[in-house]
C-alpha cells in the first residue's frame, strides 16, 4: 500500500509573546520555537500504523524552505520510508489553495493509495488544504478522521460531523484523510531515533520540478489576499470567581444566563 | 537396616555397613557423585543464561569487594530492619556456617568411620553445633508459624502471577530433617560419649525419646538417620538452584559483585562501548539484554518482599512491585532454560511490554527504597532505567510525559516555557535576591543552577531568591547560568531518554565552561545528583542544606530563635539522601535554628518515603489509587508535626498539593530549608501567616 502524508512545520504558539514581523504580513519568527503541527503528527501515526499492518511504503511531503526539513527527519523517525520538500521562493506567500496546488502537483505523478493530512494546522488554523487537495486530485476525501481501518480496496473511517456528532463511512481507495485529534496516540520520536535517520537523503523539488508555473504557486497563485497581521487587542474581560466552588459555579451559571448564553 | 550391626552398644558405623547388600562407602560414593553431578549439571545450565548477558565490569576495587561481602553479606548488616525475619534469618544463615563443617564431617564419615575435622572433633564444637541445631529446629518452627498463621502482608503480593511460598516450605521441611536425622544419629551415639547432658540438648533430647526404642534397634536406627541425613543434605544442595532458595548459593557473590558507583549514576546503556558508538538498539526488551550482574540478581532475590513493602509505587497501588520484576524475569530464565532437556520450542513471551508491562515501569519513581533495604543489594533503578530506555526508542511513551520531553528538546524545560526567559526568576517579585544572571565570559566564585522548577514554577522561584537573600546576607557572592542554562536532563536520563540528556547536558557543561565559576550549588537534589554523578562533576557541587550548614558553622549566618509552639519535621528527599548520603546537613541547619522544635518521622533518613516526584511524574497522571505525597504527609502528622521541612522543588510542589487535596490546609505547612532559615534570620517573631501557597 502506498501512503502519502502531508505534514507543516509551525511555530509553538502557546507561551510565547507574539510580535508582528516588520513587514506587518508575519510573525516574528526569532524567539519562537517550531515543531510539527499536532494534527500532522497524528497522520504520521496513522500512516505509519497502516504500513505497519498492511506493508508497503510511506511518503512524507512538506512545502517549506529547508528549516521544514526537521519535521521530515521526524516523520521518518517515526516510520516514513521517504521524504520530498516542496522548497522554492516561489511557494512563500501561499494560501491554503496555493499549497494545495503545489502538493497537488508533486503527488499527481507518485502511486498512492491513501492520502492523510493532519485536520488542521496551529498556525494557520483555516483546515482548507486536505479538502482542496482531495478535490484537485479528484479523490474521495473524508475529514476529520477520529477511526481509520483500512480492508482490501476500501477504508472505514470514523469521523466528526456538525452537532458534535461522529458516523462511520466507507469509502474506495484512493482516498485522502484529514487526522482530527483523537485518531491515535503518536508514538514518541527519541533524540537517538531522529539520529538514525540523520544520513537518509530527502528529495527537495521546486517548482520547476514540479511543472508548475511561478505564477500558479505562492502568493501569486493564491486567491487569498493578505493585507496585513494585527495582533488582537488585549481584552480587560477577564475575570475569576472566588469563594467556594459552588458559589463559583453559581455565579458562572448567572453571567451565562445573563448574557445570553444558557 | 543394616544385618550386620548387631553390637547393641558400639557406635552404629555407617560407613561398615552394607545397606542395600552394597558396601556402605560404595554406595555413599555413588550417592555423593550423582548428587554432585546433578548439583555441577544445574549450576552449570544456570550459569550460562549468566553468559548470555551484557558485559558490566563488576572485578574492581577489591578492597571495597570484601569489605561489603563482610558487612553486608556475612555481618547480614540490612536484616535487622526487619527484627523478627531478620533475627530469624541471621540465626539460620549462622546456623549454616556452623553445620556446614558437620556436614562435611557426615559426608565423610560415610567412607571412613570416625573421620574427623581437625578443630571440630572436640566436644567444644559438637556443643555449639548441637545447640545450633536447636536454634535451627527452633527457627524453622517460628518461620513457618510466620508463613503459616502470621502472614505478613508482604509475603503475599497482590502482583503476584503465582506464589514461590511453597518453596520456602520444602527448604524449611529439609532444614529441619536435616536436624532431626543428625540428632537422632547422635542420641544412638550417646552411650559412647557419657551420656545426655546440657552440652548437647537436642542429642539428647533424641536420646530421651529414643528410649521407647527397644536397645536392639538403635544402631540400626541411627545408621538410617546417618543416610537419611546425608541424602536430605545431597537433596537440599540440589533443590537449591532449581527453586529461589538459589540465594542461599549466590547471595554472597552478588553482595560482592555489587555496584559500587555511586548510586544515584545510573548506568550507560551498554557498558564498553566507545563513545559516540550508535548501537542498533539500546535498552533492554528481552532477558539477554540485561548485564550478567543483573541477571545474577535475579537468580539472587531471596522473594522475601522487603522492597515491595517499603516501594512507594507498590504502597500507593501503583502497578508496580520491584520483587515481582525479579520473580517474574527468574521465572522466564528458567522457563527459557531448563535445566534438563531443550528449550521449549516457539518463540518466548515478550520480556518488556508482556511479563513486565509498560505501566509497571513507568510507575517508578527512582526513589531507591527498595535497593536500599534489599539484604542482597539486587539494584531495581538501572534495570528499569534500562527498560525504559527500550520503551523510550520504540516510542512508547505516555503521552503527558512525552509532552513534557518534547518541550525539553525544544525549550530545555518540561514546562514548554521559552528558553530565554530562564533567568527572570531572580527578580520576578519585582526585587533583588543577590544572585547576578552571569553573562558568558562573566566570574563568580559560587554558580547557582536552579534547574527546571526553579527557574520557571513561581512557587519555587520564591525558594530560589530565598537562597540568594541567605546568600547575600552571609556575604557570599553567586551568580547564576540565565538563559543559558537548561534543564539538567536528570529525570530525562531516569525516563530512559538517554539521546536527549546528553544533548542537555553538553549544553550545560557548555555554559558553565563559558563562564569562571568556583563551586556549583543547587536547591534541587536532582540537579546536584545530574551534577555531581551524571556529568561526574563530583565534590564541587553542593547541595543548599550543605552550604547553609557550612555558612551556619562558619558563623556566616546566625539564626535567630524560632519557637513558634509547632513542630517541625525534615523530610528526606530521595536524591539528596539515598542517593547522595546527605542526611546530617539539612538537620544541622534546622539544629541551628534555637529554639525550633523537631521530631522524626518514622520513615527518616534512609527510610524516607518519596514524594512521588521523580521521572516526571509530575506530567502524567499517576496509576495508584493514592498519592505518595498523601501518604507522607499523613506520616509526618502521625509523627505530631505541623510543618513538613524539605529540601527539593518536587517534594515541596507534591506536599503543598496533598495537603490542598486532602483538606489540610492551615493545619500543617510545607517550607523549604532556605524559606525556614531565612524567616529565623528576619524574624525571631512566628510568621504572621502560613506562605504555603
Ligand atoms: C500571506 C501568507 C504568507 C505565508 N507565507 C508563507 C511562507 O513564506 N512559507 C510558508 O511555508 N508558509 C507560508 N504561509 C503559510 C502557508 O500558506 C500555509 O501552509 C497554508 O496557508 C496552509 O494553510 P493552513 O496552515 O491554515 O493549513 P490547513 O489548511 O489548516 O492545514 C491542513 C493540513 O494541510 C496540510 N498542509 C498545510 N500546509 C502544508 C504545507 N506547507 N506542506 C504540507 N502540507 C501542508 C497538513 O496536512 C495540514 O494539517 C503563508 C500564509 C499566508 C496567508
Ligand atoms: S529484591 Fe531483595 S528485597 Fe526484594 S524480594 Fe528480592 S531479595 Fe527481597
Ligand atoms: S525505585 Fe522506588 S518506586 Fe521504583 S521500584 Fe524501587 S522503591 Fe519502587
Amino acid at each position: 500500500m502506498d501512503i502519502i502524508v502531508c505534514i507543516k512545520r509551525v511555530p509553538d504558539l502557546a507561551e510565547a509573546g507574539l510580535e508582528i514581523a516588520a513587514d506587518g504580513r508575519g510573525l516574528r519568527t526569532e524567539d519562537l520555537d517550531f515543531d510539527i503541527n499536532e494534527w500532522d503528527d497524528y497522520a504520521v501515526e496513522a500512516a505509519v500504523r497502516l504500513k505497519e499492518q498492511h506493508g508497503g511504503v510511506v511518503t512524507a511531503i512538506t512545502v517549506g524552505d529547508e528549516d521544514a526539513e526537521e519535521v521530515l527527519r521526524r516523520a521518518l523517525a517515526m516510520g516514513a520510508d521517504q521524504a520530498i520538500l516542496l522548497d522554492d521562493a516561489a511557494f512563500a506567500g501561499a494560501d491554503p489553495f496555493a499549497i494545495a496546488t503545489a502538493l497537488h502537483a508533486c503527488i499527481r505523478s507518485l502511486p498512492f493509495d491513501v492520502v492523510l493530512c493532519g485536520a488542521v494546522t496551529s498556525d494557520g488554523a483555516s483546515g482548507q488544504v486536505g479538502g482542496m487537495l482531495a478535490a484537485l486530485l479528484d479523490v474521495p476525501q473524508v475529514a476529520l478522521a477520529t477511526g481509520l481501518e483500512v480492508d482490501g480496496g476500501r477504508a472505514r473511517v470514523r469521523h466528526e460531523v456538525e452537532g458534535g456528532l461522529e458516523r462511520e463511512v466507507e469509502v474506495a481507495l484512493p482516498c485522502l484523510i484529514t487526522a482530527q485529534s483523537g485518531l491515535n496516540q503518536p508514538r514518541y520520536v527519541s533524540i537517538r531515533g531522529i539520529r538514525k535517520v540523520a544520513d537518509v537523503a530527502i528529495a527537495a523539488r521546486s517548482a520547476g520540478d514540479l511543472g508548475l508555473a511561478a505564477t500558479a504557486v505562492g502568493e501569486a497563485g493564491s486567491r487569498v489576499r493578505l493585507e496585513g497581521l494585527l495582533l488582537p487587542p488585549a481584552g480587560k474581560r477577564a475575570e475569576i470567581l472566588e469563594g467556594s466552588l459552588d458559589a463559583a459555579v453559581a455565579t458562572l451559571v448567572e453571567r451565562l444566563r445573563e448574557r445570553g448564553g444558557l | 537396616m543394616s544385618a550386620t550391626i548387631l553390637v547393641p552398644a558400639a557406635d552404629p558405623e555407617p560407613a561398615s555397613g552394607s545397606p542395600l547388600g552394597i558396601p556402605g562407602p560404595l554406595l555413599h560414593g555413588l550417592l555423593l557423585l550423582v548428587a554432585l553431578a546433578a548439583f555441577a549439571w544445574i549450576v552449570r545450565r544456570r550459569l550460562l543464561v549468566l553468559r548470555r548477558g551484557a558485559p558490566d565490569p563488576r572485578l574492581d576495587r577489591l578492597g571495597e569487594r570484601l569489605r561489603r561481602l563482610l558487612v553486608i553479606g556475612f555481618g547480614q548488616s540490612r536484616q535487622l530492619r526487619y527484627p523478627v525475619a531478620g533475627i530469624v534469618h541471621v540465626l539460620i544463615f549462622c546456623g549454616f556456617l556452623v553445620l556446614l563443617f558437620r556436614s562435611l564431617t557426615l559426608l565423610g564419615q560415610g567412607f571412613w568411620g570416625g573421620f574427623a575435622i581437625p578443630g571440630f572433633a572436640g566436644p567444644v564444637y559438637a556443643a555449639v553445633k548441637d545447640w545450633t541445631g536447636l536454634v535451627m529446629l527452633g527457627c524453622c518452627a517460628v518461620a513457618a508459624y510466620r508463613r503459616l498463621y502470621v502472614k505478613p502482608a508482604r509475603y503475599h503480593d497482590r502482583l503476584a502471577l503465582r506464589s514461590h511460598g511453597g518453596e520456602a516450605h520444602v527448604i524449611l521441611g529439609l532444614i529441619a530433617l536435616l536436624m532431626v536425622a543428625d540428632a537422632v544419629f547422635e542420641a544412638t551415639t550417646l552411650a559412647a560419649h557419657g551420656g545426655r547432658s546440657w552440652a548437647l540438648p537436642l542429642a539428647s533430647l533424641a536420646a530421651f525419646a529414643l528410649e521407647a526404642v527397644p536397645d536392639s534397634a538403635r544402631p540400626g536406627l541411627g545408621v538410617f538417620a546417618f543416610w537419611l541425613h546425608n541424602v536430605a543434605l545431597c537433596c537440599f544442595g540440589c533443590y537449591l538452584p532449581v527453586s529461589k532458595h538459589f540465594h542461599v548459593i549466590t547471595s554472597l557473590p552478588n553482595v560482592f559483585l555489587g555496584k559500587l558507583d555511586p548510586a544515584g549514576r545510573v548506568k550507560p546503556p551498554r557498558h564498553g562501548l566507545p563513545p559516540g558508538a550508535q548501537p542498533g538498539e539500546i535498552g533492554v526488551r528481552r532477558l539477554a539484554d540485561f548485564t550478567w550482574k543483573h541477571l545474577l540478581d535475579f537468580f539472587s532475590c531471596t522473594d522475601c518482599g522487603r522492597c515491595s513493602d517499603v516501594c512507594p509505587a507498590y504502597a500507593t497501588g501503583a502497578p508496580l512491585s520491584p520483587r515481582q520484576i525479579s520473580v517474574k524475569c527468574r521465572d522466564e530464565a528458567y522457563a527459557a532454560h531448563p535445566v534438563f532437556g531443550r528449550p521449549p520450542a516457539g518463540a518466548r513471551p515478550e520480556l518488556v511490554g508482556g511479563l513486565i508491562e509498560d505501566r509497571e515501569l513507568w510507575a517508578c519513581t527512582t526513589c531507591r527504597a527498595c535497593e536500599d533495604v534489599c539484604p542482597v543489594t539486587i539494584e531495581y533503578v538501572d534495570k528499569i532505567v534500562d527498560m525504559r530506555r527500550f520503551l523510550v526508542d520504540d516510542g512508547r511513551v505516555p503521552a503527558g510525559m512525552q509532552k513534557a520531553l518534547g518541550h525539553l528538546e525544544k525549550k530545555g524545560n518540561p514546562y514548554g516555557k521559552p528558553g530565554k526567559k530562564r533567568g527572570e526568576w531572580v527578580a520576578a517579585d519585582g526585587g533583588d535576591c543577590g544572585v547576578r544572571v552571569l553573562a558568558a565570559g562573566a566570574s563568580a566564585p559560587l554558580c547557582f543552577f536552579t534547574d527546571s522548577a526553579t527557574a520557571f514554577d513561581p512557587r519555587i522561584q520564591r525558594i530560589g531568591r530565598a537562597f540568594g537573600r541567605l546568600l547575600r546576607a552571609a556575604g557570599a557572592d553567586c551568580g547564576t547560568l540565565g538563559a543559558d542554562e537548561v534543564d539538567s536532563g536528570h529525570e530525562a536520563r531516569r525516563v530512559g531518554e538517554e539521546g536527549l540528556f546528553e544533548s542537555l547536558r553538553e549544553q550545560n557543561l557548555q555554559a558553565l565552561a563559558a563562564r569562571e565559576v568556583g563551586r556549583v550549588v543547587t536547591t534541587d537534589p536532582h540537579a546536584l545528583n545530574a551534577l555531581r554523578h551524571d556529568y561526574r562533576l563530583g565534590e564541587p557541587v553542593l547541595h543548599h542544606s550543605e552550604l547553609l550548614a557550612e555558612l551556619i558553622a562558619a558563623g556566616r549566618l546566625r539564626p535567630f530563635a524560632l519557637a513558634d509552639g509547632r513542630t517541625y519535621t525534615f523530610h528526606d528527599p530521595c536524591y539528596l539522601g539515598r542517593h547522595n548520603g546527605v542526611y546530617e546537613a539539612p538537620r544541622a541547619v534546622l539544629a541551628a535554628i534555637p529554639g525550633l522544635r523537631t521530631v522524626e518521622m518514622a520513615a527518616a533518613r534512609n527510610k524516607s518515603f518519596c514524594c512521588g516526584g521523580g521521572s516526571l511524574y509530575l506530567f502524567r497522571e499517576g496509576e495508584g489509587e493514592r498519592r505518595m505525597g498523601e501518604l507522607r504527609i499523613e506520616q509526618a502528622e502521625l509523627a505530631g508535626a505541623q510543618v513538613v521541612v524539605t529540601a527539593c522543588p518536587f517534594c515541596l510542589i507534591n506536599f503543598e498539593d496533598a495537603i490542598k487535596t486532602t483538606g489540610r490546609t492551615g493545619r500543617i505547612e510545607v517550607v523549604d530549608l532556605a524559606e525556614l532559615l531565612e524567616r529565623a534570620l528576619v524574624t525571631a517573631a512566628p510568621p504572621a501567616a502560613t506562605t504555603g501557597a
